[in-house]
């Protein structure tokens, strides 16, 4: 490894790039630096937490000196390689050993590059390659093998002797240089191979319609031909021509009418358990519009009390509590339909989770054994998961081991919705917007607080009865909190 | 209830009984078949291994976060358990680790640095196994355990068991884990253990995760008791009670050198941290069973033994830590220095002898690098 004496000398500044910290991962989300410019850091002190695919890591330091820059942004999703942060003396510069050699490197030689176009056509003598053939490595100062992975590797080697360009008069055919070299395993760069790539059901399709694969233009993954590339080509020369043009024409459009977003992190997440949740478990929706005045009072004496000062006092807080005390009654409501096992799973603890909305997207948090706490800790409990989410640090274990959701719409100013089921749950209530509305009281139209709670039940184990009893059981706490005495 | 026929349903049967000499609070305790008095230097010995080990394991982990291993598996919490089984040897002894032993690697003079080469991926395991009598890692789960079954066998055909030469005798351990305990290979080298009557010590550290897994999905009945349907004896062990390890690894390796056979031996103890650096254990396990189990920690208890029976001072509880700091700064020193493999390498490596193929391969690679004009 070329970096020199890490630990040791911080008498240039390093910089540490991103490693890899789980067996083949591109990139990562910087979560939280848990340093700052000017800090002093000892080797293998905590600089960083990121979020990886796989976790959230925290990174020790490589190097111990004072940190000089922090080169990534909270929030940013970076590649590994890339320079996060350097550490060295005071007003050091970046240490010559530590170039970042991808970006630096002369544009001759484009990365990029074909491969075989690379190995057998004469390359440039004249930069300075390394003094080994062994094209594993890479140019001075970056590191090798591990951690970094090949993405960025410049491609260096001296000519061939004789500087022939006849590719078929290379010695040693067998052994293309693609067979010998593991960093040439670059799928990215389709360069005509002999055989066209294809999955057997691809070849044996094409064989069968009479298509020469070698003709085609792949699109499949890792310059695969694909089945959609055999059909256009048997299907008539014409429309097949016309589908494969066509996404350059779209992709070229100035107008910029379509973004198009990666579906990763919190999101694939959010995707994953919904689909995962809408078509797995039968999904019924009730919903009830109550009379939530008491609930909007009941709060606004809560706030006036010594042991709430330091927190919010919502009506979230009052129907949480109320669900809580209905589940007592209703207890299927709080289970888990054990699919493998042909099981329903009733929890006698109550993990309460809430769907919350932050800046990294939908995650639903919950509260580990809710139902033991007191209105004045379930408050705390409460402010504590809003805040944290709010601040997108939930840890995984946050997250995991939830029993029953409340999701507040309310919030945005709707009135109620089919909310669906947090995976691993049986039902979740959803809190709609309160608003003063015309209400009858003894035969009279006056004023009050109205809001409507949907609760979505998983309707193979929670059958009308007790779903309904259970909404129906919340709805009589909301609109007449002291009923809470009968529970 | 008892069934008049099946007999007790498994949960029922009684508690699994814990061989323990050296409690959490680090209290010596005695046990009526496994005691041993040990001696001074021997239990600062145990310390400074445990401390060093853990050590070891730190360092790596914090190389692999720097970018510098591609992976690593953690000890974290079993220092005892692998301490334990591995001073537990004799010489002569043979070990088949898993890719976790870096507690008996260390036992058996195998450098750190040699361990990090084959996480950092520039050789396959670089120690001579015939120099350490202790085999190379074995990434696939549980296949050693049938190498282990198997060199045992061959070490009763050159006559090296129940000769009566303490130097001669050899016993054979298999390490795994619980996870691969319920893999096919696992329960065929029991078998073969059992029929053969084969010097093996089967040590199985309990950790209570196969990766994700819990134990429970594992076994019904606690683990040591599985042998007793194989036909040898099982016994459980405090896994983070290195005194508790050490007795009863010592008299399970002495069956199998007198010729009595095999022996399982479950070392119950707990994964501290996570499976390997690519794993993320909050995803799946609650934090308050880590911290019911650092309570438990295998350090402590032998520190507050030392120390409470003026064993050991302040000034060699500093001279151990110091010695881990050298540790690990060497550690990293010499992971940076560890030379990348050359190609042509990867010809000769494959077999002892170089076959026929593989020569003619190594000759065509050479030709086409020499087939490049020298740079000047």
């Amino acid at each position: 490894m070329t970096q020199s004496a890490p630990s040791t000398a911080p008498s240039a500044a390093q910089e540490f790039r991103l490693p890899d910290v789980g067996e083949g991962l591109t990139e990562a989300d910087i979560v939280a630096w848990r340093v700052k410019v000017g800090d002093t850091v000892a080797v293998n002190d905590v600089v960083v937490e990121i979020e990886t695919a796989k976790s959230v890591v925290e990174l020790p330091s490589p190097y111990a000196g004072e940190v000089l820059a922090l080169l990534v942004a909270e929030g940013e999703t970076v590649e590994v390689g890339t320079p996060i942060i350097r550490i060295g003396e005071p007003g050091a510069a970046p240490a010559a050993a530590e170039p970042a050699a991808p970006v630096t490197e002369p544009a001759t030689e484009p990365a990029a590059e074909p491969v075989t176009q690379a190995a057998e056509a004469p390359a440039p003598s004249a930069s300075s390659g390394p003094e080994v053939i062994d094209t594993n490595v890479p140019p001075t100062g970056q590191a090798t093998l591990v951690g970094y992975g090949p993405k960025q590797r410049a491609l260096k080697r001296r000519a061939r002797k004789g500087a022939t360009t006849d590719p078929t008069a290379a010695p040693a055919e067998a052994l293309s240089p693609a067979a010998t070299d593991p960093a040439l395993e670059e799928p990215a760069t389709p360069a005509r191979p002999p055989r066209a790539l294809a999955k057997p059901l691809v070849r044996r399709l094409a064989r069968d319609l009479g298509v020469d694969l070698t003709t085609l233009t792949p699109t499949g993954p890792r310059g695969t031909v694909s089945k959609e590339d055999v059909l256009a080509a048997a299907g008539g020369t014409a429309s097949g021509q016309a589908a494969r043009v066509a996404p350059p024409a779209v992709a070229a459009d100035p107008a910029g009418r379509e973004t198009r977003e990666p579906v990763k992190g919190v999101r694939k997440q959010m995707a994953a358990a919904m689909v995962a949740s809408a078509y797995s478990a039968p999904h019924v929706t009730e919903w009830v519009t109550v009379d939530a005045t008491a609930t909007v009072d009941l709060v606004a004496r809560l706030q006036e009390r010594p042991e709430l000062r330091d927190v919010k006092v919502s009506p979230l807080l009052v129907i949480a509590r109320a669900c809580l005390l209905a589940l007592r009654r209703t207890p299927l409501v709080n289970s888990t339909w054990d699919e493998a096992a042909q099981e329903v799973v009733v929890k006698h603890y109550v993990n309460l989770g809430i769907a919350a909305a932050t800046p990294r997207g939908l995650v639903v948090p919950n509260i580990k054994d809710a139902h033991e706490l007191s209105l004045v800790d379930l408050a705390g409990a409460l402010d504590e998961l809003v805040t944290t989410a709010r601040a997108g640090r939930s840890q995984p274990a946050d997250l995991a081991g939830g029993t029953f959701t409340i999701t507040n719409v309310g919030v945005f100013g709707v009135d109620g919705g089919t909310p669906i089921i947090n995976p691993g749950e049986s039902a979740i209530l959803c809190l709609g917007a309160i608003r003063k509305q015309p209400w009858v009281v003894d035969d009279e139209v006056v004023p009050r607080h109205v809001m409507t709670l949907s609760l979505s039940f998983d309707h193979r184990h929670i059958d009308g009865a007790t779903g309904s009893r259970f909404l129906a059981d919340v709805a009589g706490l909301v609109s007449d909190p002291a009923t809470a005495l009968l529970f | 209830m008892t069934d008049p026929v099946f007999g007790p349903a498994p949960e029922q049967a009684a508690d699994p009984e814990l061989v323990q000499l050296l409690t959490p609070e680090g209290e010596r305790v005695h046990h009526p078949a496994f005691d041993l008095d040990f001696s001074a230097d021997q239990l600062r010995g145990f310390y400074r291994d445990m401390v060093l080990v853990r050590r070891l394991d730190i360092e790596a982990t914090a190389l692999q976060r720097h970018g510098e291993l591609g992976l690593w598996a953690q000890l974290l919490g079993q220092e005892a358990a692998q301490i334990g089984a591995g001073r537990a040897l004799r010489p002569q002894d043979f070990v088949f680790p898993t890719y976790r032993e870096h507690g008996v690697a260390w036992c058996r003079g195998v450098d750190p640095v040699q361990l990090l080469g084959l996480f950092r991926g520039v050789d396959q395991g670089s120690w001579d196994p015939n120099e350490h009598n202790f085999a190379l890692y074995t990434i696939v789960i549980g296949a050693q355990t049938l190498h282990a079954t198997g060199y045992a066998m061959g070490v009763q055909r050159d006559g090296a068991v129940g000769t009566g030469d303490p130097d001669r005798d050899t016993a054979v351990v298999a390490h795994f884990g619980d996870g691969a305990s319920s893999q096919g290979d696992v329960n065929e080298a029991f078998v073969f253990a059992a029929s053969y009557n084969a010097p093996v010590v089967f040590f199985c550290q309990n950790n209570q995760w196969a990766i994700s897994e819990p134990f429970e999905r594992q076994s019904r009945i606690p683990l040591y008791r599985r042998a007793h349907g194989f036909g040898f004896p099982g016994v459980r062990v405090d896994g983070n009670d290195v005194l508790a390890t050490y007795a009863v690894m010592q008299a399970a390796l002495q069956r199998a050198r007198e010729g009595q056979g095999p022996t399982f031996v479950e070392a119950y103890t707990y994964r501290m941290g996570a499976h390997t650096t690519t794993d993320d254990p909050t995803r799946y396990r609650l934090s308050n069973d880590v911290e019911r189990w650092k309570l438990k920690d295998p350090i402590a208890r032998v520190e507050a033994y030392l120390r409470r029976n003026g064993l050991a001072d302040d000034a060699f509880v500093a001279e151990v830590a110091q010695e881990a700091d050298v540790l690990g700064e060497r550690m990293r020193r010499e992971c940076h220095a560890l030379p990348d493999p050359a190609p042509r390498d990867i010809f000769s490596r494959v077999h002892v002898e170089q076959t026929p193929e593989l020569a003619a391969q190594q000759a065509a690679y050479d030709a086409w690098v020499a087939s490049f004009e020298e740079v000047g």
